[in-house]
């Protein structure tokens, strides 16, 4: 399929190049390998650059590429391009990098413009690859920097201006020294005063299962068709500390933030958690069926069954979590959800 | 996971007795279906009525002493006993959103040696584990060089070649512990490194097949999956120690390593090591592709991220006891790990017993070699009393692995990547370990 190499020309060449950084003293041609010809390498060098270096002729408005969008990223990465689950955000998180809970986005964290049209084209839609236009690559692209901030609803990008916006966190990235410590004679012998444990992997539980058990009944077969949204129990006073239960949270964290328009991490955000319908925490995508079909409303009575015993209550949960069995830190728990949510 | 019973502290007497019936040994054999050959232990078989009929549950004359076995040809391609079935891979399902764009761990707990078994590397896909036939794979050379080549297979396998083994470890490995003790075993917190023997062409030597242009300072390593997998690799580094691989522990790649080839950047981040590797691009300047910006980048407190963080520092891990093994016994044990270092060989291995109070310098078992595991022991006479047990590696250009308390201050705790902190499992009085983080 190729022609027969010609190899005398790159040999001459190496010599010549002998001298210089990089170049081997002695390079032995081994002639193996064919000449790639210059419509096989343009066919298959899809690599882009941050200077545009190839870019191939094409444009795209965000008006177009919303379109795409909508048919082919939203049912992973949202309607408003949020993400779901743990298929990642797109847009936002602007000014989040230095908190507790960074979001890393397009806008928030890419450095360069052109990373978004070469992921893009090279990997995406997942599952089926490189199957985008370089029109609606553009578009897309578009699309995306404009749900950014970068720019305008009716700008076009093509191949002449990629390259030119600039994106928010453009500076953020540097090559500082590593590692950071000095080097130091190791100590041997009474090298610290005290030791003290601050945490253990069974306060956080979520270790993976080892037994090589069928996956649990997915029939939610609980009757949850009860009448518990508006129950007595879910309005009484909720008897615990909150103070105390701010520190039975922390083997929540790992999955649940709690904040006001807090990220859904690998469970939803907490906010609101009281008096909203169970699996309904806008724009998480990872309830499990039993979840998403279960007619309950989350309030002291049900939160509290549930933080129990997770699987007993909703039978199919994803919530890799055993449960609350000392009742004083349930209690606990569920006055700090109630007033920090 | 289940905390696999432990045998009383009592030394065994080979008495004849019944022995612990749930000794693990004997588990493995009740699992898999062969309690009934203590049956023929029968008078039957016994030289005198008097003999021991088994020692602590072990038959004087078991099935497999007795009958034939399964003749040379029952298994083509040879695999574990059935009695280690549980020595897999394992992933953790809340991490990622498919297994396609996902990863599992090796069982470094089970491992002994340096070497880990091809079927028991971890895996990281980004679009799923490509399927690739080899005699319709073709390796590009572009860019910068005089000549842009293509080569089969075949014709890679014909130039001469290197063999030399090597630590790959993801630049995530441990990247659930930023925040605290999460995953209860060095599976979960350790296990997305392993370390074969690769077989190869020198990268150098290919791209001088192609005739470097003195303007080449990158080069774009790129896959042939769903991702498209693409990482800018320094010249220096390429010219320095890179392989392209076809071949791990003897046999071809396996699948789910890049079969049929490989990119081998010694002590670098696993994601540079380009699988089902079809293309390499030279170029002056990176290409700052989405896995070197938008991942493997270290986001620090400031709110700023470090680029190109691509060299694995020191680190090492307590593989046994550790709290995915049965509980330890009082008496004597030996403290098992790994250690590594992306900087060339590991000088010296310590070990705590006492939380890092006291350290005692560990036995490094040969070989001991440059960007590859090496394992440690150090003989432990267990009292019984709880122990907080760790290990540090000081590699040899005199980097120590830092404590994790070191290394927050420093880094914060979101920066995901490049976990190198000193490892604590507690030893319980029960003999059985925890992860837990000190303060």
């Amino acid at each position: 399929m190729f022609a027969s190499p010609n190899r005398t020309g790159v040999v001459l060449a190496l010599l010549a190049l002998a001298a210089l950084p990089f170049a081997p003293a002695a390079a032995k041609d081994y002639g193996l390998g064919s000449p790639a010809g210059e419509a096989e390498v343009e066919a298959w060098d899809i690599d882009i650059r941050p200077d545009g270096q190839g870019l191939p002729t094409g444009s795209g408005t965000p008006g177009e590429g919303e379109d795409v969008y909508v048919e082919k990223c939203a049912s992973c990465h949202g309607d408003f391009a949020e993400g779901a689950g743990r298929y990642p955000p797109l847009m936002g998180g602007f000014d989040t990098l230095k908190t507790e809970n960074p979001i890393k986005t397009i806008g928030s964290y890419w450095p360069y413009a052109s990373t978004v049209w070469d992921y893009v084209h090279r990997a995406m839609p997942f599952g089926n690859a490189q199957s985008l236009t370089d029109d609606e690559t553009y578009a897309l692209t578009a699309y995306l920097l404009h749900l950014n901030q970068v720019i305008d609803y009716d700008q076009e990008v093509n191949q002449d201006n990629l390259a030119s916006f600039e994106m928010p966190n453009a500076d953020g990235f540097h090559r500082k020294q590593r590692p950071e410590f000095p080097k130091t004679e190791p100590c041997m012998n009474d090298c610290k005063d005290q030791v003290e444990i601050a945490g253990r992997a069974s306060d956080v539980g979520v270790t993976p299962k080892e037994e090589t058990s069928t996956p649990g009944d997915q029939d939610a077969s609980a009757d949850l068709d009860g009448d518990d949204g508006a129950s007595e129990a879910g309005t009484r006073q909720l008897a615990g500390d909150p103070q105390a239960g701010r520190t039975v949270f922390q083997q929540c964290q790992a999955c649940h933030t709690l904040d006001q328009g807090g990220a859904h991490r690998v469970g939803p955000n907490l906010h609101g958690v009281f008096g909203r319908e169970a699996g309904t925490a806008d724009g998480f995508g990872r309830y499990s069926p039993a979840m998403q079909d279960a007619d309950v409303v989350w309030n002291a009575d049900t939160l509290s069954k549930y933080l129990r015993a997770p699987q007993e209550f909703m039978p199919g949960t994803q919530m890799p979590f055993a449960g609350v069995k000392d009742e004083e830190k349930l209690r606990d728990l569920l006055a700090y959800l109630k007033d920090a949510s | 996971m289940s905390q696999k019973p432990k045998k009383s502290g009592q030394r065994q007497t080979v008495d004849g007795g019944p022995g612990d019936p749930l000794s693990p040994s004997r588990r493995r054999l009740l699992a898999g279906g062969l309690a009934g050959g203590t049956a023929l232990a029968s008078g039957a078989f016994s030289r005198s009525a008097d003999a021991a009929k088994s020692i602590d549950g072990a038959p004087v004359l078991p099935d497999w002493t007795k009958y034939l076995g399964p003749g040379t040809d029952a298994r083509s391609y040879g695999q574990p006993s059935q009695f280690e079935s549980d020595v897999v891979r394992r992933n953790v399902e809340w991490l990622t959103a498919t297994t396609e764009s996902s990863v599992n761990f090796t069982p470094l707990h089970e491992l002994d040696g340096i070497i880990t078994p091809n079927g028991l590397c971890f895996e990281r896909h980004h679009g799923g584990m490509a399927v690739v036939n080899p005699a319709e794979h073709r390796l590009m050379i572009n860019g910068l060089v005089e000549q842009p080549l293509v080569f089969t297979v075949d014709e890679l396998r014909r130039l001469p070649q290197e063999n030399r083994i090597h630590f790959l470890e993801c630049a995530a490995n441990s990247g659930m512990e930023w925040h605290g003790a999460q995953l209860n075993g060095c599976q979960y917190t350790h296990g997305m490194v392993h370390c074969v023997q690769y077989t190869g062409v020198s990268l150098k030597l290919l791209l001088e097949q192609a005739g470097l242009k003195t303007s080449g300072k990158w080069v774009l390593a790129e896959g042939a999956d769903s991702a498209a997998m693409s990482r800018s690799i320094p010249m220096e580094k390429a010219l320095d120690d890179c392989l392209v691989a076809y071949s791990m522990n003897g046999e071809r790649l396996r699948p789910e390593q890049g079969y049929p080839l490989r990119l081998v950047v010694p002590g670098f981040e696993g994601n540079m090591w380009v699988k089902w590797l079809r293309r390499l691009e030279v170029g002056d300047k990176a290409w700052y592709h989405r896995e070197e910006t938008s991942k493997y980048t270290d986001l620090l407190p400031d709110g700023t991220a470090r680029k190109f963080t691509w060299l694995m520092e020191p680190k090492s891990v307590i593989t046994s006891p550790s709290p995915q093994l049965p509980a330890i016994e009082t008496g004597f044990n030996t403290i098992k790990g790994l250690a590594w270092s992306g900087n060339g060989k590991v000088k010296r291995v310590d070990v705590s017993l006492d939380g890092g109070v006291n350290w005692h310098t560990a036995k490094l078992h040969e070989p001991v070699l440059p960007k590859c595991l090496t394992r440690f022991t150090l003989d432990w006479e267990w009292s019984g009393d709880p122990a907080l047990i760790q290990s540090r590696c000081i590699d040899e250009t005199g980097y120590m692995q830092p404590t994790m308390a070191e290394l927050q201050k420093v880094r914060g705790l979101e920066s995901i990547y490049h976990n190198n902190g000193i490892q604590t499992w507690e030893i319980k009085k029960d003999g059985s370990a925890e992860n837990v983080r000190l303060a």
